[in-house]
């Protein structure tokens, strides 16, 4: 988030020949222009791992984004008020059982003695509401946060061993709530990023629930913005997934193989989901006409046409040679057929495309988006409409 | 941290090729203590996103003969003489992992000797000396907390 376009991998530098990954000629982000030019507070908000690439390019300066441990280092420099997400692992010193540190630092105590308020779970983060530090650092997981899905549905994924995530809406009432006591305003970037961590593997239920969930987070920004009238919302993506629903699969449909039964155009009719308790999800993920949603590049995967209830979908693992071949464990999902992939054996996952990005904007300066706009122009309306400039005496 | 026994990554380097699957006991070591199972679901007690601590039963069988059903991880390198046990096949996004983004339950296996990546899509189980305790590999910085030691596997 600087306004400037970069390389792949790439966060808050001009990318560099040298090997070093941390050396490259950095750019400034917007955090750091925030601390440069006034007193706006800061909010980091995702359900990956804060280290990763969406949550850190907020602070980061590194060639690559596996920098993990050190993109830490660079959240605790510039030191958001707040930071909710995943990646605890991170903050540990290598000497606790699932740290994935190299090295003793504790940045759990670091930041606790820079006077954050911490939080591990949904019950810690309400109580860290009534902080009065200002500062709250939330962690709910060791690695990516599970899914709506797997979260508040089906109880998959690793909900067993963090049973107690919040989800991205109370994350960011949390923030807003915090951010807003500060009478010279605050910059908050909230991600939902498992609606793109769920699209890599094709586990299509769970990006869509993703979706919704997002969809409700920035609910909960337009109902702040009704009472506080000079914020802009700013809501896009930072990429697309090649990646279309295209009518309906329903199991009623005669035939024998699962192809017969996606219904197109017309044949497509409407999904038979309901909400019956108004929360907004589907009550039940595997209904008999279901979305029939497929990507235009992949591994080589079993297509079970079907939501996986078992956990998120996993299409292909890498053999010896370091091969992407499909997942054998969904061969024999009834229906199941062998799809033989178009990318390279490389890629276990189905990837980023370029198509253009949708940006919807509501707010002061909203009126800036409009037509056509590089990706790094977003920034510049932000800066604008933050008013960014060097302090004046 | 115990001195790693020279003789072993002498062993990899040696056996390059193809090695025979070791079917029999180790020679040494395995004569008294029967060999104990170890699930990935019994590795910690507690676990939280302030860490994880080992379960009673993996302290209990520190230094003893345990065997593990898993799955390979392929080699980071192809000449380590060390490979990863994963509980489920994995499935690293290329654009987005290193060896940073491996699960928490991951064993790490130091082959007696060398043996053929087994595929990745069928289960293994190995057998050696379970050792516990934060260990860096020399060669390629990997750390790790578990580790099966003077092993050897065959396919499940």
């Amino acid at each position: 988030m600087t306004g400037h376009k970069t390389a792949v991998n790439a966060l808050g530098v001009y990318a560099d020949r040298t090997k070093a990954s941390l050396d490259d000629p950095r750019v400034e982000t917007i955090a750091e222009a925030l601390r440069r030019t006034g007193n706006k507070s800061i909010g980091v908000v995702s359900t990956a791992e804060v280290e990763d690439a969406t949550p850190a390019a907020v602070v980061a300066h590194t060639r690559l984004r596996a920098d993990k441990a050190d993109i830490v280092g660079m959240f605790f420099v510039v030191k958001p008020e707040i930071v909710l997400g995943g990646g605890s692992a991170y903050f540990l010193p290598q000497s606790t059982p699932g740290s994935k540190r190299k090295d003793d630092k504790d940045y759990i105590a670091m930041f606790r003695d820079a006077g954050y308020t911490l939080a591990t779970d949904k019950t810690e983060l309400v109580a860290a509401k009534g902080t009065n530090t200002g500062k709250i650092l939330g962690l709910f997981h060791t690695g990516n946060m599970d899914t709506t899905l797997d979260r508040e549905f089906l109880k998959k994924g690793s909900v067993e061993k963090f049973p107690n995530q919040p989800g991205l809406v109370e994350m960011t009432q949390t923030a807003l709530d915090q951010l807003s006591k500060d009478e010279d305003g605050f910059f908050l970037m909230v991600e939902a990023a498992s609606v793109d961590k769920m699209s890599h593997p094709m586990d299509w239920e769970r990006s869509l629930f993703e979706t919704i969930e997002f969809d409700k987070a920035v609910g909960i920004g337009m109902e702040f913005a009704k009472t506080h009238p000079d914020t802009l919302i700013v809501a896009t993506g930072d990429h697309t997934h090649g990646v279309s629903i295209i009518g309906t699969i329903d199991d009623q449909k005669p035939g024998e193989e699962m192809r017969d039964k996606v219904g197109v155009y017309a044949d497509a009719g409407f999904p038979n989901y309901t909400d019956e308790n108004g929360d907004g999800y589907p009550d039940k993920v595997d209904v008999t006409r279901r979305l029939a949603i497929f990507a235009s590049n992949f591994p080589d995967y079993y297509e079970t046409f079907r939501p996986k209830l078992d956990g998120p979908f996993e299409p292909a693992v890498q053999n010896g040679a370091k091969q992407y071949i499909a997942n054998e464990k969904y061969k024999d999902v009834p229906g199941a057929v062998l799809r033989v992939g178009n990318l390279p054996k490389t890629a276990g996952t189905a990837v980023h495309a370029v198509d253009d990005v949708v940006l919807q904007a509501t707010g002061p300066g909203a009126e800036e988006f409009k037509g056509y706009m590089e990706e790094s122009d977003v920034y510049r309306v932000l800066a604008d409409t933050l008013a960014l400039a060097p302090a004046t005496n | 941290m115990k001195q790693r026994p020279i003789t072993r990554r002498k062993l990899v380097l040696l056996g390059s090729a193809v090695a025979l699957v070791k079917m029999t006991g180790a020679s040494s070591a395995s004569t008294a203590t029967a060999t104990a199972t170890l699930g990935f679901d019994e590795l910690y007690g507690k676990i939280s996103v302030l860490g994880l601590s080992f379960s009673d039963k993996v302290k209990g069988l520190a230094e003893a003969e345990v065997s593990m059903q898993g799955f390979m991880a392929p080699p980071l390198k192809a000449e380590a003489n060390f490979f990863v046990l994963t509980e489920t096949p994995m499935a690293l996004c290329p654009f987005c992992s290193s060896d940073a983004d491996w699960p928490d339950n991951i064993v790490v296996i130091y082959l007696d000797e060398a043996q053929t990546f087994e595929q990745a899509n069928a289960p293994i189980e190995v057998s050696g000396r379970l050792e516990v305790g934060s260990w860096t590999d020399p060669e390629t910085g990997f750390v790790s907390l578990l580790r099966i030691v003077d092993a050897h596997f065959r396919t499940a």
